[in-house]
């Protein structure tokens, strides 16, 4: 490992430079989207994706993009990246647990360092690294097993002492407040990338190719004829299409429900907020499940933190205090240095949780229905990988290899995918 | 602090209640493997007026809540410790 640079948006390993060249892109032409929006629905599409988030516009992209399909249409009930995907905070990382969650997140990755080019955007994607800190021998164990299981599948991730800790973080407390950090697992090519200019980017992107976009158009119900989905309901009136995605992250359960598709999601709350911005000192991305904290610094100097997810199910963005202050207790302990300076935002988003912390991907038992769900805590990084495979999964009726072991049916067959390093979620 | 006004305890902090899930009725032991399934896994997740198991950590008590899970409006709260007849089961 070299010394860390206090600052660096391109990291000084290898690939640093390529990464910087591949972000010099154009600037998002706002002009050019505002002229790509339909005006009013058409009476049928081939495909209609539910939800104008990331995950939704992605695979409206890759559907146009690898498959051909332009006669598709994304209904947005709002605007678009206004739900979680402009409420999240944008880490991006491959070091999971599960064989099938490390592969997905690993492909996932891929697209990700090559998504500026692709889009012709700058998502700002800045490979920081990625410390998720032990504060027990129990995390220790896991993280041992955390890179075993990554290093197996090729993904750069290893287990360090609190030298090395140190080292890449000179301003962590490594006594952290009577919890004293006793190593981390290291996973270099973790990084944070602009929410905003992804939506926006795969959004242009498929507008260019064909795609409408519409948003603020609500969908109120579906036509199901034996067993089969061939319409949509929506406040802007009614739509044919023999193939619906659905991508509505907390809002799943109120779309599934007007199916009656029973899935195992509940909502719950997750906070986050943003400091003031500060001089640049924070380089690597940091995180501790046993403190329930994570932090990282954007390109304009500010701190994106969050915790854990709130504790009981709510269909609310909501703030609250309680949570501030417990973020601010576990910070205080990470990096005494934060004492004096102030939060300027708080928001939440809502995470739709699976009991297994691994997403719900591919076709349902409602033929031409597909699934793009129980994103919970974990979506953002997803994005790129999850809208290439449910483009697929839709093209083709069939799931995508990938995202084949996410299927619903898994919670009747007690096939279940534990992923215990999901993000926000005490273990 | 957020608080809860709790009839039975008066105005407690939130954060002293756990939240134990909604309250569900259990399949029969010789029920199918589909019904287990469905009592284990699923979910009714859509924003719905219902009945949920909460604990008071400081004095050990489970309460039936009926709360709007999109309002966050509680409508009723029953202690389950003291009264569980099956009469009053939600």
């Amino acid at each position: 490992m070299s010394a860390p640079a206090i600052w660096s948006l391109a990291k000084s390993s290898g690939n640093s430079v390529e990464t910087r060249e591949r972000s010099r892109c154009s600037r998002v032409d706002n002009t050019d989207v505002a002229l790509s929006w339909p005006r009013r629905l058409k009476k049928s599409y081939d495909v209609v994706i539910v939800g104008g988030g990331g995950h939704g516009l992605a695979a409206a992209h890759y559907l146009a993009r690898d498959h051909g399909l332009t006669d598709v249409a994304v209904l947005e009930a709002g605007i678009i990246g206004r739900g979680n995907s402009g409420r999240n905070t944008a880490i991006v990382r491959s070091n999971y647990l599960t064989p099938e969650g490390v592969r997905l997140y690993r492909e996932s990755m891929k697209l990700w360092r090559e998504l500026s080019a692709a889009l012709d955007i700058n998502v700002f994607y800045s490979e920081r690294g990625h410390l998720t800190l032990a504060h027990t021998e129990g995390t220790l164990r896991t993280m041992r097993w955390r890179a075993g299981v990554n290093q197996e599948l090729g993904v750069d991730s290893e287990l360090i002492g609190p030298s090395d800790v140190a080292r890449l973080c000179p301003k962590l407390d490594l006594a952290c407040g009577g919890m004293p950090i006793l190593g981390a697992l290291y996973h270099p090519p973790g990084a944070v990338a602009a929410h905003d200019a992804v939506v926006w980017g795969y959004a242009r992107a498929a507008m260019r190719a064909g795609v409408e976009v519409h948003q603020n158009t609500r969908v109120q119900g579906f036509d199901v004829r034996e067993g089969r989905v061939v319409g949509v309901q929506t406040s802007e009136g009614h739509v044919s299409a023999n193939r619906v995605l659905c991508a509505v992250a907390g809002s799943t359960p109120r779309i599934t429900s007007l199916l009656g598709l029973g899935t195992p999601i509940v909502v719950h709350p997750l906070q986050a907020c943003i400091s003031e911005p500060m001089h640049p000192w924070l380089d690597p991305i940091v995180v501790s499940a046993s403190l329930h904290a994570y932090v990282s610094q954007d390109a304009r100097g500010t701190l994106v933190m969050g915790a854990a997810l709130d504790g009981y199910e709510l269909h609310q963005p909501r703030s609250t205090f309680d949570f501030m202050e417990e973020l601010s207790s576990a910070m205080l302990d990470l990096f005494p240095l934060l004492g004096r300076v102030r939060i300027v935002r708080q928001w939440a988003g809502m995470a739709d949780m699976t009991p297994d912390f691994s997403p719900i991907m591919g076709p349902t038992s409602i033929d031409g229905f597909f699934l793009d769900a129980g994103w919970g805590t974990w979506g953002f990084k997803a994005t790129p990988i999850s809208g290439k495979t449910m483009a697929h999964t839709v093209a083709t009726g069939t799931a995508h290899p990938l995202i084949e072991p996410f299927r619903l049916s898994r919670f009747v067959d007690y096939a279940l995918i534990g992923e215990k390093a999901a993000a926000s979620v005490g273990h | 602090m957020k608080l809860f006004d709790c009839p039975e305890l008066g105005e407690r902090p939130l954060s002293e209640f756990v939240y134990g899930g909604a309250v569900r009725a259990a399949p029969s032991v010789d029920a199918t493997d589909d019904a287990w399934a469905e009592h284990v896994f699923h979910r009714h997740g859509a924003p719905a007026l219902r009945t949920e198991w909460w604990y008071h950590r400081p004095s050990g008590t489970w309460f039936w809540v009926t709360r709007d899970t999109a309002s966050d409006a509680v409508a009723a709260v029953r202690s389950a410790s003291t009264n569980r007849t099956e009469e009053n089961a939600p």
